[in-house]
């Protein structure tokens, strides 16, 4: 065991670093209680369930761009008979905030903002709204 | 395991067979089509195209009243350094437009008319043939050429195949020369080609593309070409059309009536 | 693993060496990550040259990576036996380049993270599909056959039996990774410049001039560094290759020239102008085509003239003016001038920013790494191969079938290390006929 001094001290180092988030949001007195989301408020129902949309939503929206862009049938039809236009902005723009909403949520659980918004245009920008 | 030269020889001519006459040429065949009149391949149920009346285009001089519309409605930077321009639709003089026109006698105001350009549409559009990734390709139920910004990775292949320039590259983030975007249309990202998708997002929806709605005089006709009962067939079975470099056999889609 | 420790000691110099290689790569990659952000806005590329230096070293580079089978074939499909030493350094040369090939590709592409888009999903109509399929298979042949092959010689056994026909199939295959080059012009509707048939042939014959002169500087450079000597008899052989593919070269050129000017159709013409004589002017493009050129005559005159072609001092000159002519020639007019003048008329200059030719340099750089790295461990594994069976070679230190002969009969097989075992039932590929 004369190696003894490395392999303990390696271990700790790996610890250490494997844990380096934990301690930097303990350092900073992060908050890390999820972000209380705000709801539309003059829409009740999303374009699927709440549970479906939590866990699934960004594979409505490649489904949403491969049939729009690449198959020309630019609506879609809810789960309620509903239609709403295949769009990002123009359907979940029209409700949420993209902001107070999807970048909030982003944020917390460290999903890098996707490069969507390199593109698409948030319509709250266009509106004057501070950046 | 020795093999004779000989044998090598013809053992190598297969493998040249299996490569490129299987799978390539069999591609190659699909992608090329058919160039020629009576070939395989049936054309788009519809084709839409377009006829550019020059002579009511050139009631306004220095009109550019189409350009600016296809600009707003598809957050198309105004980039100032031509050397990174984005352009959809754009005004060319004639003899470059038609290379085969003689200008040189030509009194010098009518030498300077400008003719709208833009994307072809064409038949057999090199830029698909060429594209490796199918960001762009020919719409079967109505010929537009389209473009998916989500697929192109910027190898800009498919600039080298246009032969009429009309595609574009993102040289720069263009965010940072559009003063206040259109919500309702995409910009593009950095690293991506563009051109003219003939307005599919209005033509989709009904409507006319916004370079056609936007003309004052009415110079552009937009229409199925393979309707034979449509305007545009009508404006084309009784007057003198020019299509823009016809013997490459890309078979283009805007029509300029001279 | 592969040989690799080999390559981590070496002398003071080959340290140097390697340490300003990996120094200038450093920073060649920070101006790329710098690429990446801005855009390739950063380099002279514009909307009327939308391919520039990248491409351009692409295209040469693969012709670089083809033209190893100028060494692939006489040894192991004609049991040239004085090419032993330089067909390893040849393959690996291969590698390197196909590697660099890659690199530029990568480079130039303005969305490189959608990359893999090209197989998620595959066009076969596009022949940019094909090129990837060509490259890739190249270069995965070219690594097996160089790493087998250094292994038997280091263990002095003969080849793997299976590694033959993967050998026979490099051959067909690097002549088509040119093709395919070529092929990704050659189809445009609209670029007269590249239009033109005897285009895939120009790129073979080119390349199979540019390689082997590039091979030949390599090895000599080899030679004066490490001792390492692959002999006269390669030398000599190799820079007929060069000599007679030049020759070919220069006369594809001249139908080129003919059918344009002689035709006088402008389509033709026009490119060709801009390439050799430039818009009212000199320009930077002229100048290359001029000195392209000049280069190619200047190169050929003592390649022409066998006493010259055998001394050393005068081929190091004529490979040198070769791979540079060749290199200004494909490298940088053949994408430029076919982009200019465009479909719509339009001349557009195109000058490579400082950024670009960094980036374009720093790829340079790691091939020249590849290579140093290739040619260190083939050339380690060599020396102690030599040192453990103390061999006889061949005065002109080719490997001779003297001593190989002496340890192959240790082994048990009439054939020298590296090179195919005669198969039991006696037919070798001489035997045969």
């Amino acid at each position: 065991m004369r190696d003894k001094f490395w392999i303990l001290g390696g271990l700790l180092l790996f610890v250490g670093v494997a844990t380096l988030p934990t301690w930097r949001d303990w350092e900073t007195h992060a908050n890390t209680r999820p972000p209380a989301l705000v709801l539309p408020a003059h829409a009740k129902q999303c374009v699927a369930p709440l549970d479906f949309m939590r866990g699934s939503h960004m594979q409505l929206l490649l489904d949403w761009r491969q049939s729009a862009v690449r198959e020309n049938n630019p609506t879609y039809v809810a789960y309620d008979g509903k239609t709403y236009p295949k769009s990002l902005t123009k359907t979940c723009l029209s409700c949420h905030d993209k902001r107070e909403f999807c970048d909030r949520c982003h944020d917390y659980v460290g999903a890098r903002t996707p490069y969507c918004w390199n593109c698409h245009v948030d319509p709250a920008l266009g509106k004057g709204a501070a950046r | 395991m020795k093999i004779t030269r000989k044998e090598f020889l013809k053992l190598s001519g297969a493998g040249l067979v299996l490569v490129f006459g299987g799978r390539e040429l069999a591609a190659l065949d699909r992608a090329a089509g058919a160039t020629f009149p009576g070939g395989a391949k049936p054309r788009p149920r519809k084709q839409w195209a377009m006829i550019v009346d020059t002579a009511k285009c050139a009631k306004e001089p220095g009109c550019t009243r189409c350009i600016e519309a296809c600009d707003a409605a598809h957050n198309i930077p105004a980039i100032p350094d031509k050397a990174h321009e984005i352009q959809w639709i754009w005004n060319e003089p004639a003899d470059v437009v038609f290379d085969e026109s003689d200008v040189q006698y030509l009194d010098a105001a009518r030498r300077d008319e400008q003719i709208p350009v833009l994307c072809n549409h064409c038949d057999q559009p090199p830029c698909v043939r060429v594209c490796p990734t199918g960001a762009t390709w020919k719409r079967e139920e109505d010929g537009i050429v389209m473009m998916d910004w989500h697929r192109c990775i910027g190898c800009r292949y498919c600039m080298a195949a246009c032969p009429y320039g009309a595609r574009s590259f993102n040289w720069v983030d263009p965010r940072a020369y559009l003063a206040n975007p259109n919500p309702d249309f995409p910009t593009r990202t950095l690293g991506v080609v563009e051109k003219c998708t003939f307005c599919s997002e209005r033509v989709v929806a009904g409507k006319l593309p916004a370079c056609v709605e936007a003309c004052p005089e009415k110079a552009l006709l937009f229409g199925d070409v393979n309707d034979p009962h449509s305007e545009v067939r009508e404006v084309l079975s009784e007057s003198y059309v020019l299509r823009r470099k016809p013997e490459l056999g890309t078979g283009p889609n805007i029509y300029y009536r001279i | 693993m592969f040989l690799f420790e080999k390559a981590l000691e070496g002398s003071r110099r080959y340290q140097l060496w390697v340490a300003g290689l990996v120094a200038f790569i450093g920073v060649a990659f920070v101006v790329y990550l710098h690429q990446l952000r801005y855009g390739l806005g950063i380099t002279g590329m514009s909307r009327n040259v939308s391919w520039g230096l990248y491409i351009g070293q692409f295209t040469f580079l693969v012709g670089i990576a083809a033209s190893a089978v100028m060494v692939v074939i006489p040894y192991y499909l004609h049991n040239r036996r004085e090419f032993g030493r330089m067909t390893i350094l040849g393959e690996s040369l291969a590698v390197a380049a196909v590697t660099m090939c890659l690199a530029f590709i990568l480079i130039d592409m303005g969305s490189p993270t959608r990359a893999l888009n090209v197989i998620l999903y595959p066009q076969f109509h596009s022949i940019m599909f094909w090129d990837m399929v060509s490259l890739s298979g190249y270069l995965f042949l070219n690594a097996i056959i160089t790493v087998n092959a250094l292994h038997a010689e280091q263990q002095n056994l003969p080849l793997a039996g299976w590694l033959s026909p993967v050998i026979r199939l490099s051959i067909p295959w690097a002549i088509s990774i040119h093709t395919v080059t070529a092929f990704l012009y050659c189809g445009l509707p609209g670029r007269m410049f590249w239009r033109t048939a005897v285009l895939a042939p120009r790129f073979l014959a080119s390349a199979f001039a540019a390689g082997p002169a590039l091979l030949i500087l390599l090895c000599l450079l080899a030679r004066k560094l490490t001792g390492y000597d692959v002999g006269k008899k390669a030398i000599d052989g190799l820079a007929v290759v060069v000599t007679y593919a030049m020759l070919a070269n220069v006369f594809l050129l001249m139908m080129e020239l003919f059918t344009a000017f002689y035709s006088h159709v402008p389509e033709l013409t026009e490119h060709l102008k801009l390439m050799y004589l430039g818009q009212g002017g000199p320009t930077l493009l002229g100048v290359f085509g001029q000195v392209s050129l000049l280069l190619m005559f200047a190169a050929l005159a003592p390649l022409l003239v066998p006493r010259l072609r055998r001394s050393e001092r005068w081929l190091t000159i004529a490979c040198a003016a070769v791979f540079t002519s060749l290199w200004m020639d494909k490298g940088v007019c053949l994408v430029v001038c076919g982009f200019s003048p465009s479909p719509l008329g339009a001349v557009t200059s195109y000058v490579p920013t400082l950024p670009e030719v960094t980036i374009t340099l720093g790829v340079w750089a790691a091939g020249a790494l590849m290579i140093t790295v290739f040619y260190k461990i083939a050339i380690a594994v060599n020396a102690e191969e030599g040192a453990e069976h103390s061999p006889t070679y061949e005065p002109g230190g080719a490997r001779g079938p003297v001593g190989s002969a002496a340890h192959a009969s240790q082994a048990g097989v009439l054939s020298s290390p590296g090179q195919f075992p005669a198969s039991g039932d006696g037919t070798s590929g001489r035997d045969r006929r």
